[in-house]
C-alpha cells in the first residue's frame, strides 16, 4: 500500500490495523490466509494499474469517454431494442438518493418500505399500461424476459413448443434459442405477408397444435409495424389452449391497445425507454407481467411484491411474495435462477411513469406517432427511397429501402456519418430477402428540422450516386 | 444505548394520490407543420387504437419528487450505516464511479452506433476484460451476464457446450453442489438441463472429499463451487477437489460472490476452476440499488472461449471492435454487451485502487471479519458452528440455536432487533447447513469504531433476549412499520401484487 490510508478503507491505518490483530491474536493479516495453499498464494503483483487519485480517475475517463459520439451531438435514427427518450430531471434526482442506490434487495421489509413500495408502484403502473393484473419487479430484459416467458409457458401448458413470428429481433431469437435449448422446447417460426409484415395467420394455422405451449408476438414489431390481427392470433392461441405472450414497447402503450384487452396471458417488454438511459445497451429493464390465475403466478420468475399490512393489521406495508418459488427456497426446483434484477431501473420507470401520468402517456405516444409518420412521408418522397416497406401502421420505428436507388444500406450510412447523422440500423444481413434495408427508428426528442435535415441528406445521398 | 428512528412517513400508494388534470411532466409539443402534414387517426388502425387512458396517477412533479424522496427517507443503504449481508459484500459505493456513470457520453451512447463513434466505451470494456481475467486468473472474459446468476446460467451452458464437443452430453447429466451453496447454484444448474447432485460438508465445513469421490461418475459435467465457500472457511483441499473433478471429466466452476477476500492474493484460475463468474455488485464496489442493476462476469479457461456469447470485443491495431464471427459460440444470454453502466463504475473502482489498493481491500475485509468474530464469540447464546477455532476469510456465520432454545429468541428475532438500532441485519438461515444462522460480512468498508458498536449491539440484544425477550420477539420498533404479515402477502385469498388487483379484491368483500 503506499504512504496514505486509502479513503475507500478505514481500517487500513497501521495502529489500527495492530489493535485489531491483537485482538484476535495474530501477527499478521497473513496467518488469516494460512491456509491458503502456498501454491497457490500469488507471488507477484498483478498486472494492473496503478492506482490514481479521484481528479485522475475523472479526467481518465472522461477523456475516453470524449471519444464516443453520442445522440447529444449527432442526430441518431436507431432503435431496435434500446432507444432514445428524454429523462426528466426528477428521474435521475430519485435514483441517485443513496437509500434506495446503495440498498440491496429488500430481505429485511421493515426496514426497506421505501423500495418495496416504489417496486409495488413499478408492477402497478406496469399493469395499468399493459392491462394486466400481475406484474414482477424486473427481469434482465426483454430478451431474456422472452426466454423466461417461453419456459413458463411450457411448465404451465406440460407442452413443448413456442410459436413465434419470423420478424423478431435476431439477438431475442438468439437468447430465446440459447434459453429454450436445454428445455428442449422446439421453436417454430411462423412466417409473415409479404405485403404488410403481418403474421400470416394461415401459417399460423397450419402450424398451431395440440402441442403449441404458447404462440409469440410481438407489438409494435421489430421492424416498426403494429400487428394488427391481434384477436384473431389470440383465438387461435385460446383454440389450442395455448398461451399468448405478447412483446411490447411500453411507449406505445398511450395509443396502442393493451395487450390485456387481447387477450394476452403473458406480456413482456422491455421498459429502459420508460426513464433509463440507453448506456450503450445495459442495463436494461425487462417487462414481466401475468393474468391473475394462480397457475400462471405460481409459474412466474423473478421477484414479486405484494401490499400486505402489519402483523396488527394497524397499517399497510410492503414486502418481496411467493418466495417459495425462488431459487433461496425451492432450489433447483425453482421457477427461475434470477436474484439480483434491475430494481432501480424499476424504480427509475415507476418515476417516469407518474410523471408523465395517464395525459402524458397519451401524448408520448401520439408525438412519436406523428414524428414517425411525418419522417415516413418525407423520406418515401425520395426518389429511389422506400418508406416504409410493408404496407402497415407504423409506430416508433420503420423500414427505409435502397434498393431502387442501388445503394447498399453500409454506403448510405457512411456518407450520412460523414454529414454527422447516424442513419438506422442495417437489417440486410439479418432479412436478406428485404433487401438493403435498415430499420430507423424516431422518438420525440427529435425534431422537425432533425427529421427534415435527414431527408435532404438522403436525398442528396441518393441523387448523387 | 442509542436508538434509531426510522421516517415513518404515511405515504399513500400513489394510486391514491394527486387530483384529475395534474401535470408532472410536458412533453416537447409536435411541430405544427407536422400535425398539419399528418392525419394521426389514419395511421393508427382504429381497433389497434387505446380506448381509455391508462389509469395512471395524476401528479405534479413537486408531489413526485415528495412521494419517492419520502419513500427513500424509509429505505436504508450502505450510506445509512452497517450493512453486514453475508454473501452479498455491502461495501462502500465510491460517488466518482455515479457521477462517471451519469456522464451523457455513455447514457446518450447506443449500442448498435459505428464502431468508429464508440471507440472510447469499447476501449474501457475491453481492458476491464483484461483485468478481470488477471484478477481471476482466467484467460478470456465475457462481461455480458447481466448478474450473478446469469453468469451461473452461462457458465453452466458453457460446461453443456464443451461436453457436447466432446460428444458426451447425452452422459454428462450431473452438476455437484455442495449442501452450503446458494440457492442459485443448483437453480442454474437445472435451467441449464443438468440434474443437481449435493455433496455434504465435512466437520470442517468444506467439502467432503470422501463423499465427493462418491458422487463423481463418468455423469458428472462439473462442480459449482464457491471458495472461500459461503460459511466463509477457504476450501483447503481444493487442489484435491480440483483433481478430482477434471479426472472424471468434470468442469469446475467458480462462484465469484466470495471473491473479495482473495482479491490479489490467490486466483480461481491457478486452483483449477474452468469458469468464473464475478459478482460486480459486491466485489467491485457498485450500488446495488435495490436489487440491481449488477454485473455479473463470466472468464473461462483458454478451451472454452471460444464457446463465449457474441460479440467479442477484438483489438486491431488500435481499433476496438465488435466480432461477432464466432462459430463456435453458444450466441446470446441478452440483448447488447452487458450491463454497461455499471461496468464502468467498476473500471474506475480498479483504476482507483491498483493492485496494491484491491489487495488491501481483500487484508481489510478478512481483519474485519475476524475481529468481529472474535468479539461475538464472547456472546451467551451464540455459538460458531464448523471449527470455531479456525480463521474465516470475509464472513463468519453464527448459530442462534443456543439461544433460541433458552430464550425462544430466533435469529430472525435477532435481526429484526438490530434494525431498531439502525443496523443492517445479517444474512439470516443461509446457509441452509447452519441452523438458526447469522452470516455476517463487514467488508473492508467500515471502520472499527462501527464494528465496535455492532459487536455491543449483539451482545446487548442476545442479554434481552434472556432478560426480556417479548421486546426481541416483537421487534421491531423503530423502523418506519413492525412486522409485516408476510403470510397474508402470499395467500391466495389476500395476495395484492399490483394495485389493479388490490382493488379487485377489495371490492369482492
Ligand atoms: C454465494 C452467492 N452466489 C450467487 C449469488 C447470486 O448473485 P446475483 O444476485 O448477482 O444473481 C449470490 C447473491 O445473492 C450469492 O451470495
Amino acid at each position: 500500500m503506499s504512504e496514505h490510508n486509502h479513503p475507500y478503507i478505514p481500517n487500513s491505518q497501521k495502529e489500527i490495523k495492530q489493535e485489531m490483530m491483537r485482538e484476535i491474536g495474530i501477527k499478521g493479516i497473513d496467518e488469516l490466509y494460512a491456509d491458503i495453499p502456498k501454491k497457490y498464494s500469488l507471488k507477484k503483483p498483478l498486472n494492473l494499474p496503478e492506482a490514481l487519485s479521484e481528479f485522475e480517475v475523472k479526467k481518465h475517463i472522461e477523456t475516453l469517454l470524449a471519444k464516443n459520439k453520442s445522440s447529444d451531438n449527432m442526430p441518431m435514427f436507431l432503435g431496435a431494442g434500446c432507444w432514445p427518450h428524454y429523462i426528466p430531471a426528477v428521474v435521475k434526482e430519485v435514483i441517485q438518493r443513496s437509500e434506495f442506490l446503495t440498498a440491496y434487495t429488500p430481505y429485511q421489509p421493515e426496514i426497506s418500505q421505501g423500495i418495496l413500495q416504489a417496486l409495488f408502484e413499478y408492477q402497478s403502473m406496469i399493469c395499468e399500461l399493459a392491462s394486466m393484473e400481475v406484474a414482477n419487479c424486473s427481469m434482465y430484459d426483454w430478451a431474456s424476459a422472452l426466454g423466461e416467458a417461453a419456459r413458463m409457458a411450457v411448465r404451465v401448458t406440460g407442452r413443448r413448443e413456442i410459436l413465434v413470428p419470423k420478424i423478431i429481433h435476431p439477438e431475442r431469437a438468439a437468447a430465446l434459442q440459447v434459453y429454450t435449448e436445454p428445455a428442449e422446447i422446439i421453436i417454430g417460426q411462423v412466417a409473415y405477408e409479404k405485403k404488410t409484415g403481418q403474421i400470416s395467420l394461415n401459417n399460423l394455422r397450419d402450424k398451431i397444435s395440440d402441442k403449441t405451449a404458447a404462440v409469440y408476438i410481438e407489438n409494435p414489431s421489430y421492424l416498426g409495424f403494429i400487428e394488427t390481427q391481434v384477436d384473431e392470433i389470440s383465438k387461435e392461441a385460446d383454440n389450442h389452449d395455448a398461451l399468448f405472450i405478447v412483446g411490447i414497447d411500453p411507449t406505445s402503450l398511450g395509443v396502442l391497445k393493451p395487450p390485456g384487452d387481447y387477450g394476452a396471458d403473458i406480456v413482456i417488454g422491455e421498459a429502459q425507454p420508460l426513464g433509463n438511459a440507453m448506456n450503450f445497451g445495459g442495463p436494461l429493464l425487462g417487462i414481466f407481467a401475468c393474468r391473475d390465475d394462480m397457475s400462471l403466478i405460481r409459474q412466474t420468475p423473478g421477484r414479486i411484491i405484494g401490499l400486505t399490512t402489519t402483523m396488527d393489521g394497524s397499517r399497510q406495508g410492503f414486502c418481496m411474495t411467493l418466495q417459495t418459488r425462488e431459487q433461496h427456497i425451492r432450489r433447483e426446483k425453482a421457477t427461475s435462477n434470477i436474484c439480483s434484477n434491475e430494481a432501480l431501473c424499476a424504480v427509475a420507470s415507476a418515476v417516469y411513469m407518474a410523471l408523465l401520468g395517464p395525459q402524458g402517456i397519451r401524448e408520448l405516444g401520439e408525438t412519436i406517432a406523428y414524428n414517425v409518420n411525418y419522417a415516413m412521408h418525407l423520406l418515401s418522397e425520395i426518389n429511389g427511397v422506400k418508406a416504409p416497406i410493408f404496407d402497415s401502421a407504423h409506430f416508433k420505428e420503420f423500414t427505409v429501402n435502397f434498393d431502387q436507388a442501388e445503394l447498399s444500406v453500409k454506403e448510405v450510412h457512411e456518407k450520412l456519418l460523414h454529414n454527422n447523422i447516424h442513419g438506422g440500423k442495417d437489417i440486410s444481413k439479418e432479412f436478406p430477402e428485404l433487401g438493403e434495408t435498415a430499420l430507423y427508428c424516431i422518438t420525440e426528442i427529435h425534431s422537425k428540422k432533425e427529421i427534415e435535415r435527414l431527408a435532404e441528406v438522403l436525398a442528396k445521398i441518393v441523387s448523387k450516386r | 444505548m442509542c436508538m434509531f428512528k426510522q421516517a415513518s412517513w404515511n405515504q399513500p400508494v400513489i394510486f391514491n394520490m394527486g387530483k384529475n388534470g395534474r401535470r408532472g411532466h410536458i412533453l416537447p409539443k409536435v411541430e405544427e407543420d407536422i400535425r398539419n402534414a399528418i392525419d394521426l387517426d389514419s395511421c393508427i388502425p382504429k381497433h389497434m387504437r387505446r380506448e381509455n387512458l391508462p389509469k395512471l396517477p395524476e401528479l405534479s412533479e413537486v408531489e413526485v419528487v415528495r412521494h419517492f424522496v419520502r419513500l427513500s427517507e424509509m429505505n436504508y443503504g450502505v450510506d445509512s450505516g452497517l450493512y453486514p449481508l453475508g454473501s452479498c459484500t455491502m461495501k462502500y459505493n465510491p460517488k466518482i464511479n455515479d457521477m462517471l456513470a451519469s456522464l451523457p457520453t455513455i447514457g446518450m451512447v447506443h449500442p448498435y452506433q459505428d464502431e468508429g463513434t464508440v471507440q472510447g466505451i469499447l476501449e474501457i470494456l475491453y481492458k476491464l476484460e483484461r483485468w478481470l481475467a488477471e484478477i481471476t486468473g482466467t484467460y478470456e472474459v465475457c462481461l455480458h451476464p447481466a448478474a450473478g446468476a446469469h453468469g451461473e446460467f452461462l457458465g453452466t451452458l458453457l460446461m453443456l457446450t464443451y461436453h457436447k464437443m466432446n460428444g458426451e452430453s447425452e452422459k454428462r447429466r450431473e452438476v455437484i453442489v455442495p449442501d452450503s451453496a446458494h440457492g442459485t447454484n443448483p437453480a442454474s444448474a437445472t435451467m441449464a438441463g443438468f440434474n443437481v447432485m449435493v455433496v455434504p460438508s465435512d466437520e470442517d465445513g468444506c467439502v467432503d472429499l470422501e463423499a465427493l469421490k462418491s458422487v463423481v461418475s463418468e455423469k458428472t459435467a462439473g462442480l459449482m463451487l464457491t471458495n472461500p465457500n459461503t460459511l466463509g472457511i477457504f476450501e483447503k483441499n481444493i487442489s484435491e477437489i480440483a483433481k478430482i473433478v477434471h479426472e472424471i471429466g468434470g468442469l469446475l466452476y467458480y462462484d465469484g460472490a466470495n471473491l473479495n477476500p482473495i482479491l490479489g492474493k490467490a486466483r480461481p484460475g491457478d486452483m483449477g476452476f474452468d469458469i468464473v463468474h464475478i459478482n460486480i455488485h459486491k466485489t467491485f464496489s457498485t450500488p446495488h440499488g435495490g436489487g440491481g442493476p449488477g454485473a455479473g462476469p463470466v472468464g473461462v479457461a483458454k478451451e472454452l472461449a471460444k464457446f463465449l456469447p457474441v460479440p467479442r470485443i477484438v483489438l486491431d491495431s488500435e481499433r476496438y471492435s465488435l466480432d461477432y464471427n464466432r462459430p463456435h459460440s453458444i450466441g446470446k444470454i441478452r440483448s447488447f454487451y452487458g450491463n454497461i453502466a455499471v461496468l464502468l463504475r467498476a473500471y474506475a473502482y480498479i483504476l482507483s485502487l491498483g493492485f496494491d489498493g484491491l489487495k488491501e481491500v481483500a487484508e481489510i475485509s478478512v481483519l474485519n471479519a475476524n475481529y468481529l468474530m472474535k468479539k461475538l464469540k464472547k456472546i451467551k447464546g451464540l455459538t460458531l458452528p464448523y471449527n470455531s477455532k479456525k480463521p474465516r476469510k470475509h464472513e463468519c456465520v453464527f448459530s442462534a440455536k443456543l439461544l433460541k432454545n433458552d430464550t425462544g429468541v430466533s435469529a430472525l428475532n435477532i435481526a429484526k432487533r438490530l434494525l431498531d438500532y439502525g443496523v443492517h441485519a445479517p444474512t439470516i438461515y443461509f446457509p441452509l447447513i447452519v441452523e438458526e444462522a447469522l452470516m455476517i460480512e463487514p467488508t473492508e468498508s467500515f471502520e472499527k469504531e462501527e464494528l465496535d458498536r455492532f459487536a455491543e449491539v449483539m451482545h446487548e440484544i442476545c442479554e434481552e433476549a434472556y432478560r426480556n425477550p417479548e421486546n426481541v420477539l416483537n421487534a421491531p420498533h423503530n423502523t418506519a412499520v413492525s412486522r409485516l404479515d408476510e403470510v397474508k402477502a402470499s395467500h391466495p385469498k389476500t395476495m395484492a401484487l399490483s394495485w389493479r388487483m388490490y382493488l379487485k379484491k377489495n371490492k369482492q368483500k
